[in-house]
């Protein structure tokens, strides 16, 4: 199964891209992927997490199919 | 109703054409509550030249119609219209427009406030500034 990762904002510019994509087996948590796609770059302790376009945490599974996405603080308005 | 362009934002012209086109209000509403946010040019001690808004399409409305839900959940509000720049965006330059209609002053106000702090930490825009020596930067909340 292939999972579209998102990167936005300062995330987005430190990794040089705006997405990834992920091919699993298994249903994997937000944390699990983050460490796949990026081994040598521990989770930076404020970013956050969403899936399928709503907040997630770092344990909550990301399923087949899925729209997972990382990215900063939020700073609108 | 929500809105996320990326072009200059009149929040005031705004405001009259959807009043006005939203004919069921007249005579309903006696109070109207705005917050407009506007681009400062400094930040944290330095002059800023521009900003630049991104935001994650789909998710950011999504986040909106949410805290919109949430909005008329807990007070007595008639509409509520909610408008977001998002790209270029110049000093003196409307960012943000929140505008809430209800029948009584409190629902409006109560309802405006929730709206925009609720839109600052949870709808998904980010700003990078561009400073005067056309460094970036980005905001922190």
């Amino acid at each position: 199964m292939t999972i579209q990762v998102r990167y936005f904002a300062s995330l987005k510019q430190q990794l040089g891209r705006d997405q990834d994509h992920i091919d699993l087996d298994t249903p994997l948590t937000a944390a699990d992927i983050w460490q796949q796609l990026h081994p040598q770059l521990p989770i930076p302790s404020n970013l956050l997490v969403a899936i399928n376009l709503e907040y997630a945490t770092w344990s909550s599974l990301v399923k087949d199919q899925d729209e997972l996405a990382f990215f900063p603080p939020v700073t609108g308005g | 109703m929500i809105q996320i362009i990326d072009q200059a934002l009149d929040p005031w012209a705004e405001i009259q054409h959807y009043q006005h086109s939203q004919p069921q209000m007249d005579g309903q509403f006696g109070a109207t509550a705005i917050f407009v946010g506007t681009m400062r040019d400094f930040n944290q001690g330095d002059n800023v030249s521009s900003l630049f808004l991104e935001y994650y399409p789909l998710m950011t409305e999504k986040q909106l119609a949410m805290i919109e839900t949430q909005a008329r959940q807990q007070w007595s509000v008639l509409d509520i219209l909610m408008i977001h720049r998002v790209g270029e965006i110049l000093p003196n330059q409307p960012i943000v427009l929140v505008a809430v209609w209800s029948i009584h002053r409190h629902d409006s106000l109560e309802a405006c406030r929730f709206l925009i702090d609720s839109l600052k930490t949870q709808a998904p825009f980010w700003k990078q500034e561009r400073l005067p020596s056309n460094q970036y930067r980005w905001v922190n909340p």
